[in-house]
């Protein structure tokens, strides 16, 4: 009973969901409105476990003195200042809880992502060495569309940002277009064998 | 120099630091970001959501049906529980009934929409490109035949497609990279050292 009532709600509550798509009706509307509301309680919660998550992996290693623990603490320290900096001063322009924002947060966060700008042109070089005919395309694309982005491009010919544009506008839209279309059916096939309870692994182990 | 610029910055390199190898200053970033990234979360979290979704239908609208989401959201917590974790699937199949509207919202909005847009109009060679590309590529993810002879060539020409669009993808990204980049590096130089206006 433990896995056969949750799987009934989710049954009962999908199939109320594709009713819902097709019956323009208020019972429907004030069902899904319904639904928004009490999911809307619900997600807060979901914070409490990703705090419990962190503090169980990080306290964990911090109270067993494993190796860099010390970072552990960091993180811990961190996540309870920055918490308590909001709570205590607000989250308004000014408070210590923006200044850890913009000071702390925001530029990690975009040196961590610029980061990627190094790996991606070094595995770049590795996977483009242009050994197919394909891999050239690929090759070529890329550089036309990096071209096109910058004056650089501009300077070496007229016609680079126009041919970014084109291969953006056309090839590379085929391309999306054919993998959303997959990307679709796929989510349809997905959605129904949750729906039918063939797909299970959402309730994780144990009986 | 404020000594905002300078965290800013003394942040930045422990980051950038990486790109030597890995050392305790870019762990010790690595650790900082995750817990002020956790941190700013929670009371963001309380304000925007809790507050306005939890207590004050609860305690100050009356509204004392919320309590029932509310108890079902804190059974969340159990998860970690080795004989009540079971409680913890109930939050989640709440959220799971939404799968039901994705069965037809997806069926219209990324696959039939998609091939309506992918056929009309075919009035000049862009949208004719397109339509072959589209119907070619989604041969080639058609297994049930082999690619041999003419279905073959027919799926290559998909693959082709597929490469061109994998490579303005890769352009894209490597771009939206770059411009991050440029934004430290300006920072870097500009803010906290003063070299360029």
């Amino acid at each position: 009973m433990k896995r056969q009532i949750p799987l009934m709600i989710v049954m009962i509550l999908g199939f109320l969901f594709v009713i819902h798509t097709f019956v323009p009706h208020k019972i429907s509307a004030d069902f899904y409105d319904w639904w928004q509301e009490w999911a809307k309680a619900i997600s807060p919660f979901a914070v409490v476990l990703g705090v419990i998550s962190l503090g169980m992996v990080h306290g964990t290693k911090i109270s067993r003195k494993a190796p860099n623990w010390q970072y552990s603490l960091v993180t811990v320290l961190a996540l309870v200042f920055t918490a308590a900096s909001g709570f205590i001063w607000g989250r308004q322009e000014g408070t210590p809880y923006m200044w850890l924002f913009k000071n702390v947060q925001m530029p990690m966060s975009a040196t961590m992502f610029s980061l990627l700008a190094f790996y991606i042109a070094s595995a770049a070089y590795k996977a483009f060495r242009a050994r197919s005919a394909e891999a050239t395309v690929l090759l070529i694309a890329a550089i036309i569309v990096m071209l096109g982005q910058v004056p650089l491009g501009m300077q070496i010919s007229r016609w680079i940002p126009d041919i970014s544009t084109w291969i953006l506008n056309v090839p590379n839209m085929a391309a999306k277009r054919a993998i959303m279309i997959g990307v679709g059916l796929g989510m349809v096939a997905t959605s129904l064998k949750i729906l039918l309870g063939i797909e299970r692994t959402y309730l994780g182990g144990g009986d | 120099m404020t000594l905002s610029n300078f965290v800013a910055a003394f942040l930045t390199l422990c980051i950038f630091s990486f790109l030597y190898k890995e050392n305790p200053f870019y762990r010790f970033g690595e650790h900082l970001l995750v817990g002020v990234s956790m941190g700013y979360a929670i009371p963001l979290i309380y304000d925007t959501v809790f507050i306005p979704y939890v207590y004050r239908p609860i305690f100050l609208d009356h509204n004392y049906i919320i309590i029932i989401p509310a108890v079902l959201g804190f059974l969340y917590v159990f998860r970690y529980s080795k004989n009540l974790s079971w409680l913890a699937r109930y939050p989640i199949v709440f959220g799971m009934g939404i799968v039901g509207m994705s069965v037809p919202m997806s069926m219209h909005s990324q696959v039939l929409v998609q091939m309506k847009t992918a056929m009309l109009p075919l009035d000049n060679i862009n949208t004719i490109l397109i339509f072959i590309g589209t119907v070619t590529i989604l041969l080639y993810f058609f297994f049930s035949k082999a690619h041999k002879g003419a279905y073959g060539k027919v799926t290559n020409i998909g693959v082709w497609f597929m490469m061109i669009g994998f490579g303005a993808s890769f352009g894209y990204t490597v771009m939206a990279r770059i411009s991050l980049l440029i934004g430290r590096i300006q920072f870097l130089l500009g803010d906290f050292l003063g070299l360029i206006k």
